[in-house]
């Protein structure tokens, strides 16, 4: 694919992804609400949460916290326009980081106890579902053939023409498993629940209000779509068919943590963390181990 | 119909009620009453809430806390008081601590009264409350147009 391509799916990214986030967070929310034999909002309704929360009167604990949360932005929009323009996948990996770094800053420099609490497990959290992100990297490398002519970028694992998800069935299983810890679905919404409100009061979000809460809101909404992405790059043969069958799994998937969420109590930081590095060493690993034996 | 009536957070505080109004605000959100289906989240954050619902009297060890919960929330914003006791106190209104209904600390918008009050009636006057928050809303954007005339006038 040409250079002019990419550029213009990294476009497409940043000007559709929120559109789809938006609806994508609606229909999250009229799931979940059927689940629990209640009606629930409209599916517009995180767009009006958004346009309402920006008329509100400008108010916050201290100007830092509003470029904090304008970074964390940024960069999940910098990191998701990187992803659909083929750029190598850890860089993707370190700037998505950086991103959820600044949004733990932006908790941490209010002195609210109840932001403090909830940026600590938002690292906790992030600890639990980094190994697999860095693991997932890798695998793709030796996948697309390690050292003779691997490669990192995510153009080449699109166009390598062998979907990636049955040599690496492991990776995919595992990245499902820290998706719901991504995506802040219980069982491991530690840090800021979506349904339990007053959970230490958002936690995270608790100094934010209007219009940085209304950012940290379409931040959300990037990250998610650049999420699913990353699940459908396990079905890219380099083909329209790829394409079509990894936004049916994405879609899939999404349902599937809608479930998760549901069905799942809270669970505990330290059960967070060993699940997930556990998760990572035997499927991320094991899988590694795999590709290296084949290869 | 503007975005600020169609997702009214509310901020919920027991002042000093018998939990008879608490449980009817929180069978609103069960699945027989769905608050949610009008966008309203029952949201813990001041900063993030836009109606402020209050039941039971105010007293003398809360009131600051009242107070301060109101001071935190941002413009626009409603209160509205739930139950007898937060409109007058009620029953309790001759005790020593007592102050009375919640309008003897705040602006309360909306008087919703009942021992307790029913969900039905609770809905109905976050409804009322919504037209009040749209109204809050249209007065604050005048004012901003205002200022921002006088400021390119001189």
């Amino acid at each position: 694919m040409s250079n002019w391509t990419l550029l213009l799916f990294a476009v497409i990214f940043v000007a559709l992804a929120p559109v789809a986030g938006c609806i994508l967070a609606g229909i999250d929310r009229k799931i979940s609400a059927r689940m629990q034999g209640r009606q629930g909002p409209p599916v517009m309704q995180p767009l009006y949460d958004v346009r309402k929360l920006l008329a509100k009167e400008r108010r916050t604990s201290n100007r830092v916290q509003d470029f904090y949360v304008a970074c964390y932005l940024f960069w999940i929009v910098v990191t998701g326009a990187m992803f659909f323009a083929g750029m190598d996948l850890l860089l993707i990996v370190f700037t998505l980081t950086l991103g959820e770094t600044f949004l733990v800053l932006a908790a941490y420099c209010s002195g609210s106890p109840f932001a403090q609490v909830g940026a600590q497990r938002e690292i906790y959290v992030a600890m639990a579902y980094e190994p697999m992100i860095l693991i997932m990297a890798v695998a793709y490398y030796l996948f697309t053939g390690g050292e003779d002519g691997g490669s990192f970028a995510v153009r080449d694992i699109a166009g390598f023409g062998d979907m990636a998800i049955l040599p690496m069935l492991g990776i995919f299983l595992g990245f499902l498993f820290i998706l719901t810890m991504k995506l802040r679905k219980s069982p491991f919404d530690l840090s800021m629940s979506h349904h339990a409100h007053q959970d230490i009061v958002r936690g995270v979000a608790t100094e934010f209000s209007g219009r940085t809460y209304a950012m940290m809101e379409v931040s959300h909404w990037y990250e998610n779509i650049m999420l699913l992405g990353m699940v459908a790059l396990f079905f890219q043969n380099g083909e329209w068919t790829g394409v079509v069958i990894g936004a049916v799994v994405a879609v899939l998937a999404y349902i599937l943590e809608i479930w998760i969420d549901n069905g799942f109590a809270r669970m505990k930081w330290q059960t967070a963390l060993k699940s997930g590095w556990i998760v990572s060493l035997v499927l991320g690993m094991g899988n590694i181990i795999a590709l290296l034996v084949i290869a | 119909m503007s975005c600020t009536s169609k997702s009214p957070w509310i901020l919920h505080y027991d002042a000093s009620s018998c939990n008879g109004c608490d449980i009817e605000v929180l069978a609103c959100l069960t699945p027989i009453y769905d608050a949610e289906r009008f966008g309203v989240i029952n949201t813990g954050d001041p900063k993030q809430a836009d109606i402020f619902l209050i039941t039971g009297a105010v007293n003398d060890q809360n009131k600051e806390v009242v107070r301060q919960l109101y001071d935190q929330m941002p413009e626009p914003k409603v209160v509205v008081a739930v139950g007898i006791c937060a409109c007058s106190g009620g029953i309790f209104r001759d005790c020593y601590n007592i102050l009375g209904g919640a309008d003897k600390v705040i602006p309360v918008d909306v008087y919703v009264p009942g021992c307790a009050a029913r969900p039905e009636s609770i809905i109905d006057g976050i409804v009322k409350g919504v037209a009040v928050l749209e109204e809050k809303r249209a007065k604050m954007e005048g004012e901003k147009r205002c200022s921002r005339s006088r400021g390119s006038r001189s």
